[in-house]
């Protein structure tokens, strides 16, 4: 049972360090699969906007950390 | 059937593979770099195997397997798993997070079978060999899936060569450069694939993946300097040079 739970969490933390960056990342896909069709955004450019999302989430959440350890 | 028209199956099914397996020893390199080969090595072994018995058991019925909703999984796992990396390795880059503890930790992983590396090589080489086969399937129809299967054969080796080649120089760059640099390219392929399942149009197509990594790799370096400017100050080592 141990080595389940100890495999669980490896499995966890392979995805999840902090928690609010996997949240941000999350969101910025969910916005990518159901937001971009209902607000018409172009085919061609929904691929740059995810991106776009996805790098002011991992540059905030960076801003952020070396504030809290700095 | 003529010379010309077997000959072109042969190009084509070669230079179409030849990009799919490019895409896998990429990734197959990194983890092997960064997390060990044996267990980078495992995971695309049993990616190989995996994809040899489902080309046996179900054959040309793999056309009907939605590869959309295969990448999107993937590609959603790869942006999590690769963010995640590289945040950590911006962090230390950064001066944020020290050096000798993750040095203790890599040394520890590399020393026995490791799940990460295993796992994403796994998925890479599924992934990429799937891409492969219907790659073989669709330049092969009409009877010519031998001439098809060579040039995806040929494009294989090509690419083994070259990663063999590659294994070398690539262990002597420094640990955090190279962990840096694999997650760019892991949030990069994630990107391209949560697209390529969501059916976006890129520009450019395969070639968006060089935009990708390149845009993640940019956006790394800026906020690695964003961070040492901003702790510049309150670090000891700068401190003593400015009074």
């Amino acid at each position: 049972m141990s080595a389940v739970a100890t495999a669980l969490r490896d499995l966890w933390g392979l995805f999840v360090e902090d928690t609010s960056f996997t949240l941000g990342m999350l969101g910025s896909l969910v916005i990518a699969a159901f937001a971009f069709p209902v607000l018409r955004l172009g085919d061609a450019w929904r691929g740059p906007a995810l991106f776009l999302l996805l790098a002011a989430v991992l540059l905030e959440n960076v801003r952020r950390t070396a504030q809290r350890r700095g | 059937m003529s010379w010309a028209h077997v000959g072109t199956v042969i190009l084509a099914a070669f230079l179409a593979s030849l990009v799919e397996f490019v895409e896998a020893l990429t990734i197959v390199l990194a983890v092997g770099t960064t997390r060990g080969w044996r267990s980078a090595l495992i995971g695309a072994g049993a990616g190989v195997l995996f994809l040899t018995v489902l080309t046996l058991a179900v054959g040309p019925a793999l056309q009907r397997v939605p590869l959309s909703s295969l990448q999107l999984v993937i590609g959603v796992l790869l942006v999590l798993f690769g963010m995640r990396w590289l945040r950590k390795a911006i962090l230390r880059a950064g001066g944020v997070i020290g050096l000798r503890d993750e040095a203790a930790i890599y040394a520890k992983e590399t020393a026995r079978v490791d799940r990460v590396s295993l796992v994403t090589s796994f998925k890479a080489v599924t992934l990429e060999g799937l891409e492969v086969i219907f790659v073989v399937i669709a330049t092969g129809a009409r009877g010519l899936l031998v001439p098809a299967a060579l040039g995806a054969v040929l494009a294989g080796s090509l690419v083994i060569l070259a990663g063999v080649g590659l294994r070398r120089p690539l262990a002597r760059v420094p640990e955090n450069t190279l962990k840096f640099a694999v997650g760019a390219l892991l949030s990069g392929f994630g990107v391209f694939w949560v697209g390529e399942g969501l059916r976006y149009r890129w520009p450019g197509e395969d070639l968006a993946l060089l935009g990708l990594v390149g845009g993640f790799t940019v956006i790394a370096l800026l906020a690695v300097a964003a961070i040492r400017r901003s702790a510049a100050p309150a670090s000891p080592v700068q401190v003593r040079g400015h009074p």
